[in-house]
């Protein structure tokens, strides 16, 4: 039974809730005991929601949120270890909205340290394992998120976030659709940033059905994010169709990406040529110049966030002695791991008097260039298809190995669409080796409904 | 010859603006990766971009405000309950003279 369908039976009082949570809860202890994929499991807090349930949209729905964003009332760490101890006094908007709607958080999805990583093995408190293979990563940041709506028979939607691939890798290592908005479509009110400017909250699920139906509930215009998008937000009609549908596919996509998962994605594009849509070439070249484009970018606005974390009104803290120097530097070195201790080196050093022009700016002129191709693919096509990652789930044996730099090209095709603030969607289009891959699907600012249109033709 | 990436004083000066107090262990290992990670940031300067501006956001944000009304905001528990330095109503800092 999917989501939808389980809140039409709830919503007619076909389910008894108290027992259907009883139930979960028990199988959800076992999951994360063989899984690892939730930081928290909030059994009471859920049980305390379920006593005066909003009978909305979501009505009776079990809900995972990443850990990045705050939940009244229940610890948000973000991963990391200076906010070991942090128990929001109220709810980020994405979670008020499902909650109002009948939604029950279930608990807190694992995470790489405030999104600093692709695998989520950056993890302060657990690494979540793969379903496929246990001994593999589940992709990341949103790794945990993707772990339990791959791993979880009963009805549930997640909730990630993304900076520059974190809904994408783990849709695609853990074989499960994951959907990241416009920029600015759902407000990041309560969100513990990672980097203003390219955060997006969007949900992750077995079908894209189930997406569509969260993409409503959690959209939408909010006095309290600055940046959130005024546009109405459509109904996002369930329907699927590609008929006439124009996909470009941007050739420096496939270029360094291995035969059998190219031949993958091109197998799925085929059949959605076959339903219906126009297939053609199209050429982004700027693709090789995101990477530190972005990286720049997200370690700029990352070394600034951060900064807020001092052990001062919330976080780490330690007896007040020492000078202030002495004392914020003694928590933040304590609290922070080596990734984002790097990463607020490098972001401090690009915006530095006599670096920030060679650096920061000329990346936020790097990513004008990236947008204006983006919006030059659009003027011909209505979506870009392309592989999700370029990898397989790795093994952690294998990255264990790699280097940060080395870490930082594994996402060489999610963090353009990411500069760019476009909407994108990763649905599952095949295996190799026994593992997952994921067809992954852009479309021009604000276009979701052509994104589900296309995701709920091919893949329901 | 001029050093590649960043110096061992830069990265130490650096983490000091950033109020970070790297391990031996840090500094040794940081020195080369960060200097590798600023080496590969310079392929940026390969790219034209006289007269382009620079993309604070992806989409254009326009300035909001709203009524100058009182609201709903957190009490004064919820304000202090993530923290032990506090007194009197405010929050207690470290030293700063």
């Amino acid at each position: 039974m999917n989501a939808v369908e389980f809140i039409s039976k709830a919503r007619r009082g076909e389910i008894d809730l108290k027992r259907f949570y009883r139930q979960l809860f028990s199988k959800l202890h076992d999951i994360n005991d063989k899984y690892e994929c939730f930081i928290t499991i909030c059994r009471d807090e859920a049980l305390k929601q379920l006593k005066n349930l909003p009978r909305g949209r979501l009505y009776g729905l079990p809900v995972s949120v990443k850990d990045a964003l705050c939940t009244k009332g229940i610890k948000t760490t973000a991963g990391s270890r200076i906010l070991g101890d942090y128990t929001p006094p109220f709810d980020s908007t994405a979670v008020a909205r499902i909650k109002a709607e009948g939604g029950v958080i279930i608990g807190k999805t694992c995470m790489d340290e405030f999104g600093f990583g692709g695998f989520s093995t950056n993890c302060a408190y657990k690494v979540p394992k793969n379903p496929h293979d246990l001994e593999r990563s589940c992709g990341g940041s949103s790794g945990g998120a993707g772990c339990i709506t791959s791993v979880l028979d009963e009805p549930h939607i997640a909730i990630g976030e993304s900076t520059g691939g974190s809904i994408t890798s783990p849709a695609s290592f853990c074989g499960v659709c994951g959907f990241t908005p416009t920029y600015g479509r759902v407000s990041r009110y309560g969100l513990i940033d990672y980097a203003n400017s390219l955060d997006k909250i969007g949900p992750m699920a077995k079908t894209v059905r189930e997406i569509a139906l969260m993409l409503k509930v959690i959209s939408g215009h909010d006095l309290k994010d600055q940046t959130s998008r005024m546009e109405k937000v459509p109904d996002y009609a369930r329907t699927g169709s590609v008929k006439g549908l124009r996909i470009g596919i941007p050739r420096e996509y496939f270029k360094d990406v291995p035969d059998d998962i190219s031949n993958t994605v091109w197998k799925a594009v085929k059949e959605l040529e076959s339903m219906g849509a126009r297939v053609k070439n199209v050429s982004l070249k700027t693709t090789k110049y995101s990477l530190p484009a972005y990286y720049v970018t997200a370690m700029c606005e990352a070394s600034t966030n951060l900064a807020r974390l001092c052990g001062m009104r919330y976080s780490l803290e330690a007896p007040l002695k020492g000078n202030f120097n002495e004392y914020f530097s003694k928590i933040r070195s304590k609290g922070f791991g080596q990734e984002a201790k790097r990463r607020i080196i490098l972001g401090t050093y690009a915006r530095m008097s006599g670096y920030r022009d060679k650096y920061y700016l000329q990346a936020l002129k790097v990513r004008t260039l990236i947008i204006r191709d983006f919006k030059q693919a659009f003027k011909t096509c209505d979506l870009l298809a392309a592989p999700s990652m370029p990898v397989i789930a790795p093994r952690f044996d294998e990255i264990e190995k790699l280097s940060p730099l080395e870490n930082y090209l594994m996402d060489i095709l999610t963090v353009a669409p990411n500069l760019a603030g476009i909407p994108m969607l990763s649905v599952p289009c095949g295996k190799v080796n026994g593992l997952p891959v994921g067809l992954h699907l852009m479309a021009d600012h604000l276009e979701e409904q052509k994104l589900i249109n296309a995701g709920v033709a091919y893949h329901g | 010859m001029p050093v590649k990436g960043i110096s061992r004083d830069e990265l130490l000066h650096v983490a000091g603006i950033a109020r970070l107090k790297l391990t031996g262990e840090e500094i040794e290992l940081f020195s080369k990766q960060v200097s590798d990670i600023i080496e590969w940031f310079k392929e940026l300067s390969k790219i034209k971009t006289a007269g382009v501006k620079p993309s604070f956001h992806a989409l254009e944000t326009i300035n909001v405000t709203r009524e100058d009304k009182a609201g709903e905001c957190f009490s004064k528990e919820q304000v202090f309950s993530n923290t032990d330095n506090k007194e009197k109503g405010f929050f207690k800092g470290p030293r700063i003279v």
